[in-house]
């Protein structure tokens, strides 16, 4: 089946994703191995992005139409969501011990993205609290809907609240042109994610939709 | 005027409505009687177009009022369990307050003459705190009559009215009808219920199990068959 | 006026009626800001330079806190007697509801903070006359996305058993951006820094501001719904 092999395919890139992360990609001479780490982080914060654009999507489609299959969408993607920008924010600080001493900076993109973490962590929080699925599906879609109206404005904010107290820092991917092993390396890496969110926004909406169809 | 088909609510695994078609013309009166806990309460927030039913069709004269609920509503009015009053406003601030927000004229002699065909006129300036329920129950008419409502839902409205007050209600809803509007009654009371109906039903277990005209109905037989099914299971008789 | 103003002015001119009616919400919010003064000195400390130095971030944490009150009690006079239902089955577009709920709470944080503000020039001995004008400006932006995110959560929660729990948790990310640039913006205008440096966060403020309000406005009666 579709899903099935879906899901084999985003081990098989998992796989590659790490090959290339550990033997292919280059030792970075300042940072050391500890750099590898932005095979992960990098690919991680895209696809918590590409989540909640899922969740937005889904958010908009569920006001538009009432039809239920798109807040399964909704949901479906904010549980991956969170849990990948989580891993963004543990690989940053992670990857900022080594470097700056300290496991967290207020960095820009550490801050938006714990801010980020948040903003979703209360859609979830929203969801678990209401039964009805109707009304639990309209509120959290208004709270989809703001948040991610919301990433870009928090983006800029903290950008530019960053920038009034401390230059901006080295936790990113290198500055360009980024030499062809660490790009293949991060393209790898990313389409991995990518595909391991699709399927994981596959078999739960499938999920769901069974689990409605039994109590419907 | 009101046309529901096949109307069915799930909260869970179980119904709370199953199946349930109602049909109301203009002019005419509905009573919905049933225990508490069978979904009258359910039925006639999906007729008020508050609920949405998990399937089933509603139309409210003529417009698909699951489709559309905003253009049906300036048609609906409902007197609920709560009245839509607020505490620290008078009666008249209330009355001026739902007025404009129906979109009617709320102009101060307007006001006025809908606090006296109600009978509280001498407590415009009251606050809605300090009213019995009675009055509160009345205030929630006066707000009616400002309305352009056809069709008028009920839930329980003799519940903490005397005798008086009960006659007065049935009155006013008579004269409702006349007037040309719908009126749909819902009711665990057996005598206040059926003096104003045409048509009665009777709701058990989110299931529609009668619905005929009341003059078709002899009182004694139906008093009997409400008791039966009132006492139904879950009784201890 | 049209329809959908006068829905909207109705109901502010309710809801400030029965604030002045009742006072509920008015004396439990002034008086709350005038123990946030006390507990602000006491985590302090005695010296005056080191509030001096907080300032900015002391008067938004001071105006958030009290909006985490203000809004989320929004809806609350809603909840009784089905007036929830009421509004509900208003005809017409809904968002006129959302618009007038905004401009109430407004009016509410704008006499909150002038009184925070007085509280905090008599008590630490500052002197914002000079300011006042700029400061006015930052207050409004800031407060208005406050209120603007406050309000439609405030909606969304009212029906909820653990409204008390969940209105921080989701007001407090969304209005990060509100916060960084009002605490910025403020502290270029207290001190002698010139005003132009504050334009690039009022410009954000105004954006932000009016990106909630459009949210608001077309998603208000989605969750007024039913």
């Amino acid at each position: 089946m579709g899903v099935r092999a879906l899901g084999w395919l985003a081990v098989l890139a998992l796989i590659a994703g790490l090959g290339t992360a550990f033997g292919y990609a280059p030792r970075e001479a300042v940072q050391g191995n500890v750099q590898r780490i932005m095979y992960l982080h990098v690919p991680a914060v895209l696809t918590a992005y590409l989540a909640f654009g899922f969740v937005f999507l889904g958010s908009v489609g569920y006001l538009l139409t009432r039809r239920p299959g798109w807040d399964r969408l909704a949901m479906a993607a904010a549980e991956p969501g969170v849990i990948f920008t989580g891993i963004t924010i543990a690989s940053g600080s992670i990857w900022g011990k080594p470097t700056w001493g300290t496991w967290w900076t207020w960095d820009a993109r550490l801050t938006s993205t714990a801010v980020l973490f948040l903003v979703y962590v209360g859609y979830l929080l929203l969801r678990g609290m209401i039964d009805e699925p109707d009304r639990r599906a309209r509120a959290a879609a208004v709270v989809g809907i703001l948040g991610a109206a919301n990433i870009p404005i928090v983006h800029f904010s903290v950008k530019w609240w960053r920038a009034l107290h401390q230059p901006a820092t080295l936790l990113g991917p290198e500055p360009s042109p980024i030499a062809a092993p660490i790009f293949l390396t991060l393209l790898v890496n990313w389409i991995a994610f990518t595909l391991l969110l699709l399927y994981l926004l596959a078999k739960r909406t499938e999920i769901a939709r069974l689990e409605d169809m039994h109590a419907g | 005027m009101v046309r529901a088909e096949h109307i069915r609510k799930t909260y869970g695994p179980a119904p709370v409505l199953d199946d349930v078609s109602v049909e109301l013309g203009t002019g005419q009166g509905l009573t919905l009687l049933g225990p508490n806990g069978t979904g009258k309460t359910t039925l006639l927030r999906i007729l008020a177009t508050l609920l949405r039913p998990t399937s089933g069709s509603l139309h409210i004269a003529g417009t698909d009022a699951v489709k559309e609920p905003d253009a049906v509503r300036g048609d609906i009015d409902m007197v609920g369990h709560g009245s839509w009053l607020y505490e620290d406003l008078t009666a008249i601030e209330n009355l001026r307050f739902w007025a404009v927000m129906g979109g009617h004229d709320a102009g101060r002699l307007r006001l006025h003459a809908a606090l006296e065909e109600v009978e509280l006129d001498a407590v415009s300036d009251q606050r809605a705190r300090t009213f019995s329920a009675g009055m509160k129950r009345r205030l929630a008419l006066a707000r009616v009559l400002l309305g352009r409502a056809r069709l008028l839902l009920l839930d329980e409205p003799f519940t903490g009215l005397d005798r008086a007050g009960r006659k007065w209600l049935g009155e006013f809803l008579m004269s409702f009808k006349t007037r040309g509007g719908a009126i749909i009654v819902a009711t665990h009371s057996f005598d206040a219920g059926v003096g104003v109906a045409d048509r009665v039903a009777i709701l058990a277990s989110g299931r529609l199990v009668l619905d005929r005209p009341a003059a078709e109905l002899g009182l004694e037989d139906l008093r009997r068959l409400y008791d039966e099914l009132a006492m139904g299971p879950g009784a201890t008789s | 006026m049209s329809a959908y103003l006068r829905r909207a002015w109705i109901v502010v001119w309710k809801d400030v009626l029965s604030e002045r009616r009742s006072k509920e919400s008015l004396n439990a919010l002034l008086f709350f800001s005038l123990l946030l003064l006390f507990v602000f000195q006491f985590a302090l400390g005695p010296e005056r330079a080191r509030v001096e130095a907080a300032l900015p971030g002391l008067l938004w944490l001071g105006f958030i806190l009290a909006g985490l009150l203000a809004f989320g009690r929004t809806f609350l006079a809603e909840r009784e007697n089905d007036c929830w239902e009421g509004l509900v089955l208003t005809p017409g577009d809904k968002s006129a509801i959302y618009l007038g709920k905004l401009a109430g709470n407004v009016l509410l944080m704008a006499v909150v903070e002038a009184v925070l503000l007085v509280l905090f020039a008599v008590f630490f001995g500052l002197d914002f006359t000079g300011a006042l004008p700029a400061l006015s400006l930052v207050l409004a932006l800031g407060t208005l996305g406050l209120a603007a995110v406050g309000t439609l959560f405030g909606a969304i929660t009212a029906q909820l058993r653990a409204r008390e729990l969940l209105f921080p948790v989701l007001l407090l990310p969304a209005v990060v951006p509100v916060l960084l640039a009002s605490v910025s913006a403020t502290q270029v205008v207290l001190s002698a820094q010139p005003l132009g440096d504050a334009a690039p966060w009022l410009k954000l403020l105004a954006a932000a501001d009016l990106v909630y309000l459009v949210v608001g406005v077309l998603t208000f009666e989605f969750v007024l719904e039913g």
